[in-house]
């Protein structure tokens, strides 16, 4: 893609302290982001796509530690103080969590919700801040908008709390848009409305997307190019036509194959991926996703973790072993 | 199907009062959550209830099985009525008819091992008498779903959530059910995890004979699995066809909906398709508007529907639809 990302972020890496050992949630993420783009970070629980959404707007809670650079603008967000967060945080970069009922408080009216962060970031002030609230609860394709402001959030469907906290991250016309699973709670009927909202913002704002979720079918519909992650790591990442049309890591092709799909033809049966996602606490040597995976070609993948190799335009690959050649990468690794 | 269907539901409804907004305004509401449902299961077949939050789905299962008790309407097992039965004669039909949950996590008592989670059933129906006898069965089970039985003494924390959906699938089965209703059994797990349970429900209906109800807001999945397919709109069915029909020739507009807001993963197939985006919000079912329910979303509603309701009528080959509109999507 041309031009500057608007957020790079290299080397991610975040540590948790448990009772039961320092768990190592991410482990050396980089991607970039571009103004109108949208990524998409793909990933089952325990992959650390949320905590390294949390780690890039500094919202990570004190038993965590983050490394690496979170660079906004050029502007690295892990070096940056908590007063200059709360500036670039709503302003310049947001986040639209999974759980719209949890997120709102209950006890203040939409309005004065919507208000305060108009107020706060010194967008508009007064009357001209209610115009501002309504003008993006309008937006967001809420009815009635004017008339809702005094609404306390129970008076909502879950959609149209969404819709609400999709207007409230937009309030400050940021320039990049975090959202962690932000339609899973919702009805597909719904979910295809909320999509369909940022799509439009994204193309009338220039907004910058990444867009973390479980769910393949989401990613397809809304992603120009997506990143795998496993056990906190991005195992591929690729343009969206070509990580559906031609993956190229074991995990990729798996989770594409467990997907059932909707259609007339006679299903056939879901391929699985045996056993289940380690531990952040005892990850295994080596590749994390050893263990489970059906191409155990090459001995390297027990012991060494496998860097991300160019295998394309854009296409980018952690594994030793070569899935469509049918042999092992680099010079010393043998054809098992 | 000539036999004897071996779950039969007619006009289904469970209604529940509800105390209306204001202090003496409305204190007589109802919110009808299942409003005349009407189906059937035949032996060794799975039948899919889908539709969206609030539609009346999972009270659909739990009134069949009498976990809620229904304000109206039939159902029978085998030709006994459910529906008739004291409470005390409820528990020898559970023995046929069980349930799976959708939270792994919720339904298994964290004090109990598993072994005695999977055994509770065979105690309370007397099956398996005698200690021997028992963990020999408990231990086929956990085998059955995949567990490994010299684990029937851990507890379910040590699980992960497939392991533990595992266990209350082995718990639904202590019993040799006919049928099992599985309430949104693979909502709360991940996606490589979903498959694998996706395909434990279909070995075990193949080596068992086993029917399912597969409720479920997924129809991705619950067209994987299902052999005809019930959709489900405030309370009311408006649509069954088998599978294939369902997906392929839709007659009514909410399934078409439906169906279109399906993310497909398929990047080229999700650029080409036409979706259909259904305005405002599912009305109360306090307060379901006149006519056909769905008419206040519909984007082909006209006349007739703010004034009749349509009623579930034959499209040929077992295809039903509540629709006013005929195939050919004229009035």
């Amino acid at each position: 893609m041309a031009g500057d990302p608007v957020l790079s972020v290299r080397d991610l890496t975040v540590r948790i302290g448990t009772r039961r050992g320092v768990a190592r949630v991410v482990n050396g993420v980089s991607y970039d982001v571009h103004p109108g783009e949208t990524l998409a970070i793909v990933g089952e629980s325990g992959s650390g796509k949320s905590v390294g959404a949390l780690a890039v707007l500094g919202l990570l809670d004190e038993a965590a530690t983050a490394t690496g650079q979170v660079l906004l603008d050029g502007v690295d967000l892990l070096a940056a103080g908590e007063r200059q967060l709360r500036r670039i945080r709503g302003n310049e970069i947001a986040m639209v969590f999974q759980d719209p009922m949890t997120s709102l408080n209950p006890v203040k009216t939409i309005g004065s919700q919507l208000v305060e962060p108009i107020e706060l970031h010194g967008v508009a002030t007064g009357a001209a801040a209610r115009d501002r609230a309504v003008e993006l609860l309008e937006q967001v394709g809420l009815p009635d908008a004017r008339d809702r402001l005094g609404d306390y959030p129970h008076r909502f469907s879950g959609g149209m709390r969404q819709r609400v906290m999709i207007a409230m991250a937009l309030a400050c016309e940021p320039k990049v848009l975090l959202a962690d699973e932000a339609t899973t709670a919702l009805d597909v009927t719904t979910q295809a409305q909320i999509l369909e909202v940022v799509a439009g913002l994204q193309r009338r704002l220039g907004l910058a997307v990444v867009w973390i979720t479980h769910d393949l079918g989401v990613v397809a519909g809304i992603a120009d190019r997506v990143a795998v992650m496993y056990a906190g790591r991005i195992l591929e990442q690729a343009p969206v036509d070509e990580l559906y049309a031609a993956p190229r890591h074991p995990y990729t092709m798996g989770l594409l194959a467990a997907v059932p799909r909707v259609g007339a033809d006679r299903p056939r049966r879901l391929t699985t991926i045996p056993g289940q996602p380690p531990d952040p606490t005892a990850l295994p040597p080596g590749c994390a996703f050893h263990p489970r995976c059906g191409y155990r070609h090459d001995p390297r993948a027990a012991t060494e973790v496998p860097p991300l190799r160019t295998v394309g335009p854009d296409h980018r690959v952690a594994c030793f072993y070569d899935v469509v050649g049918g042999t092992a990468t680099g010079t010393d690794g043998g054809d098992g | 199907m000539a036999e004897q269907p071996l779950l039969s539901v007619t006009d289904l409804r469970v209604h529940f009062p509800v105390a209306g907004g204001g202090l003496r305004r409305r204190q007589n509401a109802v919110v009808r959550a299942v409003d005349g449902v009407s189906f059937t299961v035949a032996a060794g077949e799975t039948l899919g209830l889908v539709g969206e939050s609030g539609c009346g789905k999972s009270t659909t299962g739990l009134g069949l099985l009498r976990l809620v008790e229904p304000t109206g309407g039939r159902v029978s097992v085998r030709g006994t009525e459910v529906t008739a039965l004291r409470r005390r004669d409820l528990r020898a039909m559970r023995r046929h008819l069980t349930m799976i949950f959708q939270d792994p996590y919720a339904s298994l008592d964290p004090r109990m091992t598993i072994g005695s989670v999977v055994a509770e059933p065979l105690a309370v129906h007397g099956l398996h008498r005698g200690s021997r006898a028992r963990r020999h069965r408990v231990g086929e089970l956990l085998e059955l779903v995949g567990l490994d039985p010299d684990h029937a003494h851990r507890h379910p924390h040590e699980f992960s959530g497939g392991q533990r959906q595992r266990v209350g699938i082995a718990r639904a089965l202590a019993c040799e059910p006919d049928l099992i209703v599985a309430d949104e059994p693979i909502a709360a797990l991940d996606v490589s995890i979903q498959a694998q349970i996706i395909n434990l429900l279909e070995d075990l209906r193949d080596e068992l004979g086993l029917a399912y109800l597969f409720i479920a807001h997924d129809l991705a999945a619950v067209g994987h699995l299902s052999d005809r397919i019930a959709v489900m709109y405030l309370g009311r069915i408006v649509e069954v066809a088998d599978r294939a029909t369902l997906f392929a020739r839709p007659a009514h507009p909410y399934t078409r909906a439906l169906l279109s807001a399906v993310p497909l993963p398929d990047p080229v197939a999700e650029r080409a398709r036409e979706r259909i985006i259904l305005r405002g919000a599912v009305p109360s079912p306090a307060d379901p508007p006149s006519g056909c329910n769905f008419r206040t979303r519909c984007p082909a509603a006209f006349d007739r529907c703010a004034v009749d309701d349509p009623v579930l009528t034959a499209r040929g080959d077992g295809h039903l639809a509540a629709c006013h509109l005929s195939d050919d999507g004229t009035g």
